[in-house]
């Protein structure tokens, strides 16, 4: 096997194509298909936070829509307070009969609040549940089938609460973010480039991580848990501190997904797009950060382009999809590149 | 709120025969292989569809008879299939085990979509079926004291299976030391593929009972098989009195939480149930020493 | 570690009992080393050799008795809390990790501050480059440095494994089964590695090639079936009848 896990810092060649590709397109595209990038885009952040855990972690994760959906509601709280005349609650309340907005509704009034929330609240709950899992040395196969009915449970909690959490439909109808208006010219592409900001930020920082001990002990930690163990490590920390991060970044994720489509449902969070999240790290290839990101534009693409004429077909390519990058590509697209390169 | 808790530890007992039967497939190859077949649930949904045809050629108590063999047949069939066109092939890698199995289950249930259509189909069970009995002032249908009727005859079939027969026999052998049984000249291949497809079948057995329930719809499946994830990850590698045993305590666990609150609660407090009882016993149920550690 | 290597105790295993639901993989077992000590464990196949490291290195736990590492019992400690006090482990298989490159797989072993929270760096201290460095020179392995250690051939990986214990700084060694699978040559070059450790370190080595044992030129503790049986000179317990009896009596 060649070095799977290891980036190769002599061909940094795709990232910079990729940068380059991203900083031309809001000149280049209409402001429709900006805004879909700009979702695609976020949901490489989320991407990245999979090859930290899956690719060099070992940790394979079927409820990274639970982290998705946190942030994704933390923000979708904020604006839909933020769209409110004073007094008034949101109209799903009304029409399910409720008179008053619940109490953990409130603070999200506050911009300040909600942006603390998207970034720690994924976080803690990653780390505790990572923590109660790893810490009595379940993983594996057993973590996996544990994250996937935590996903489970989350989005059929949401869906049941329909009252306060806008059930299946999920919130829309935003009109405003930190008082800028949403459909006023220009917001598309000032969230296009923030959205690429933080992008690039979790990539270097990520890059940095991976290259750090932290992440030589992470890939230790996968490839040997019990010898990491005796050389005197204890490999939980380095397992919940990744996996938290992980959690962070499908948190901001799912708030900058928000707020380019206009939409949080149970329908994006749930067992069926949170595996499918694992998808587009496996095409674009589980060690590679720049694969993942591709991986997560292309499958998003194809999506977008195939589902909405052949909903169907959509399901059986999807299968297929897993099917075949697992038997036939483990590496994903960056394996083929790097074996082609080699 | 007497007859409501008994009610609902009867439900809980024929719940705990659903998981059971979902689970126990999973829980001998995962024993065996180390893997999870995502399309297990797939398996109880085929079941479903057997036994709604099977009643449609022969209607009333003899299609129900004749449905058993039939969804145990054909789901054993699909497992088979799986196994040793997918599952085999990626026996070393348990996580993309998952994600190509995830793969087949998607496909095998929009293929149902396609076939059957969305909403699903509904099986006519006979009379003796649907009627109910009452003891103690507590309704018991007769649907659910078939279900876990069927599933005690499951395990003991299967109990006799794995400890009085020669099959039984290799099967214990693999499980226990996979390298000393390939050693001594057992078809270690042989013995996967003929658990998985016993497994199999026994969801397909399942379906059977989901049919009698409700609607067959293309993702019936799903809803027990995420509990019956958790039954595995309770139960203790490989062991079926293990897996028994945490089938009847999440079974009763579900149906008495739903005593306090709601449906959607209690699969809430059912996972957090498991991840407490991991606290105190990460090994399972039934905990099998072994000497060998490293994964 | 200081130059006046007084003989005193470093490692007491004291009456341990290891059940495995019924058969007892040590029963009733003691023994002690000294401090800058080689020894030697031998005994046939489930003699409980491998039970033995796995109780001082704390895989398993015994459900009698206590093993004692200067002066503080340590068979309730965490793994990873018993490796801190300065034992280390080389397995049966080779342990190395295989996406690791040698030297990474040496930086870790070397490393001090084993803390996660000091894992985010890239920077390794002088003394742990000097370290890593004089065990990749000691087991021959300086060019191989940067390769992938899963590539290594089956010796070089047992090398590798034998210099990350040594390079982790443990007071205490446990050798299993350093030479299997190694040819003669190979063998001869272990047995030169352990010795070149002198007293600096105490070594608990098991094996049962009896060449390499004789190579070692150590003292000798023979176990059977979980018990203490004989001590002495490879000499004295090659003479012994009731050791050719149970266990040199099937090799010869």
């Amino acid at each position: 096997m060649p070095d799977l896990s290891r980036l190769n810092p002599a061909k940094p060649f795709l990232p910079w194509v990729l940068l380059a590709l991203g900083i031309a397109a809001p000149f280049a595209l209409s402001a429709y298909d900006l805004n879909l990038l700009a979702r695609f885009m976020a949901m490489g952040i989320l991407a990245l936070g999979l090859v930290l855990i899956w690719g060099h972690g070992g940790i394979l994760s079927l409820g990274q829509g639970v982290f998705f959906g946190l942030g994704g509601y933390a923000i979708a709280l904020h604006m839909k307070l933020a769209d409110l005349p004073q007094g008034e609650i949101p109209d799903f309340m009304v029409w399910s009969g409720r008179e008053s907005l619940p109490f953990w509704w409130e603070p999200f009034a506050s911009p300040a609040f909600t942006i603390a929330a998207i970034l720690i609240v994924p976080t803690l709950v990653g780390a505790l549940f990572s923590w109660a899992v790893f810490h009595r040395r379940v993983g594996g196969t057993y973590f996996a089938l544990i994250t996937q009915a935590l996903a489970l449970a989350f989005s059929t909690l949401i869906i049941s609460r329909q009252d306060v959490t806008g059930g299946f439909n999920g919130l829309t109808d935003f009109y405003s973010i930190f008082g800028i208006g949403l459909a006023s010219p220009g917001t598309g592409s000032m969230l296009y480039w923030v959205t690429l900001a933080i992008l690039c930020a979790a990539f270097v920082g990520l890059r940095w991580l991976l290259a750090s001990r932290f992440g030589i002990l992470l890939r230790a930690a996968r490839d040997g848990e019990n010898r990491v163990r005796f050389l005197g490590y204890s490999p939980t920390p380095f397992k919940v501190v990744a996996f938290a991060i992980a959690a962070m970044l499908a948190g901001i994720s799912g708030a900058l997904f928000t707020l380019h489509a206009g939409v949080v449902s149970p329908a994006l969070i749930g067992v069926v797009p949170s595996i499918e999240m694992v998808v587009w790290v496996a095409i674009g290839g589980r060690y590679s950060l720049a694969g993942a990101i591709v991986g997560a534009l292309l499958v998003n693409l194809a999506r977008d382009a195939v589902s909405s004429a052949f909903p169907e077909l959509w399901l059986y390519l999807m299968g297929a999809l897993f099917i075949f990058v697992v038997t036939l590509l483990p590496r994903g697209l960056a394996g083929l590149i790097k074996g082609k390169a080699a | 709120m007497d007859a409501l808790f008994l009610n609902q530890l009867f439900n809980g007992a024929s719940l705990a025969s659903l998981y059971l039967l979902a689970a126990l497939g999973l829980a001998l190859s995962f024993g065996l292989m180390r893997v999870i077949n995502m399309a297990h649930g797939e398996m109880l949904m085929l079941g479903g569809y057997l036994a709604w045809m099977t009643l449609l050629v022969v209607p009333g108590a003899l299609g129900i008879v004749l449905a058993i063999p039939v969804a145990f047949i054909g789901a054993a069939a699909m497992g088979g299939l799986i196994q040793s066109t997918l599952i085999r092939r990626l026996s070393a890698r348990p996580l993309d085990t998952l994600l190509a199995t995830w793969g087949v289950s998607l496909i095998l249930q929009q293929a149902a979509r396609d076939l059957f259509g969305a909403i699903g189909v509904e099986v006519r069970a006979p009379d003796w079926l649907t009627g109910s009995f009452m003891i103690a002032g507590v309704t018991l249908p007769s649907a659910r004291l078939f279900i876990i009727l069927i599933a005690a005859l499951v395990l003991g079939g299967l109990a006799l299976l794995l400890l009085k027969t020669r099959i039984g026999l290799l099967v214990r052998a693999v499980n226990q030391d996979r390298m000393m049984a390939s050693a001594v000249g057992i078809d270690v291949k042989r013995v996967d593929f003929t658990v998985f497809c016993l497994g199999s079948g026994v969801a397909g057995l399942a379906g059977v009972m989901l049919a009698l329930l409700g609607p067959v719809t293309p993702n019936v499946g799903q809803s027990y098989i995420i509990p019956a994830f958790l039954v595995v990850v309770m139960g203790g590698l490989g062991s079926i009195v293990g897996t028994t045993a945490s089938a009847i305590i999440l079974g009763l666990f579900a149906a008495l939480a739903q005593i306090f609150v709601d449906v959607s609660v209690a699969q809430m407090l059912l996972l957090v149930f498991v991840i407490l009882f991991i606290q105190v016993r990460p090994q399972g149920v039934i905990a099998v020493k072994s000497r060998q550690l490293d994964a | 570690m200081s130059g006046s290597a007084v003989s005193d105790l470093l490692l007491s295993v004291d009456g341990v009992t290891i059940d495995y639901s019924g058969f007892k993989a040590l029963d009733n077992f003691s023994m002690t080393l000294n401090r800058g000590e080689t020894r030697v464990v031998i005994g046939p196949n489930g003699a409980g050799k491998s039970t033995l490291c796995d109780t001082i290195i704390g895989r398993v736990r015994p459900s009698e008795g206590r093993v004692i590492f200067k002066g503080e019992e340590i068979q309730r400690l965490p793994e990873q809390a018993i490796v801190a006090r300065g034992i280390c482990r080389k397995f049966q298989a080779p342990g190395v990790l295989p996406t690791l490159s040698v030297r990474d797989n040496l930086a870790l072993a070397a490393r001090r501050d084993r803390r996660w929270w000091k894992s985010f760096g890239t920077g390794i201290p002088a003394d742990e480059t000097l370290a890593i460095e004089e065990a990749l020179e000691s087991v021959g392995l300086t060019q191989r440095a940067t390769v992938e250690a899963g590539t290594l051939a089956h010796g070089e990986k047992q090398w590798l494994e034998i210099a990350m214990v040594m390079a982790t700084g443990a007071e205490l060694l446990l050798l299993d089964e350093p030479t299997a699978g190694m040819g003669p040559a190979e063998t001869s070059r272990t047995a030169q590695l352990i010795h070149g450790l002198g007293t600096s370190r105490t070594v608990l080595v098991i094996d049962h090639d009896m060449s390499f044992v004789e190579q070692l030129a150590a003292p000798v503790t023979v176990m059977h079936q979980g018990k203490f049986l004989k001590q002495g000179s490879i000499a004295d317990v090659r003479a012994d009848p009731e050791v050719a009896a149970v266990y040199l009596g099937h090799t010869a």
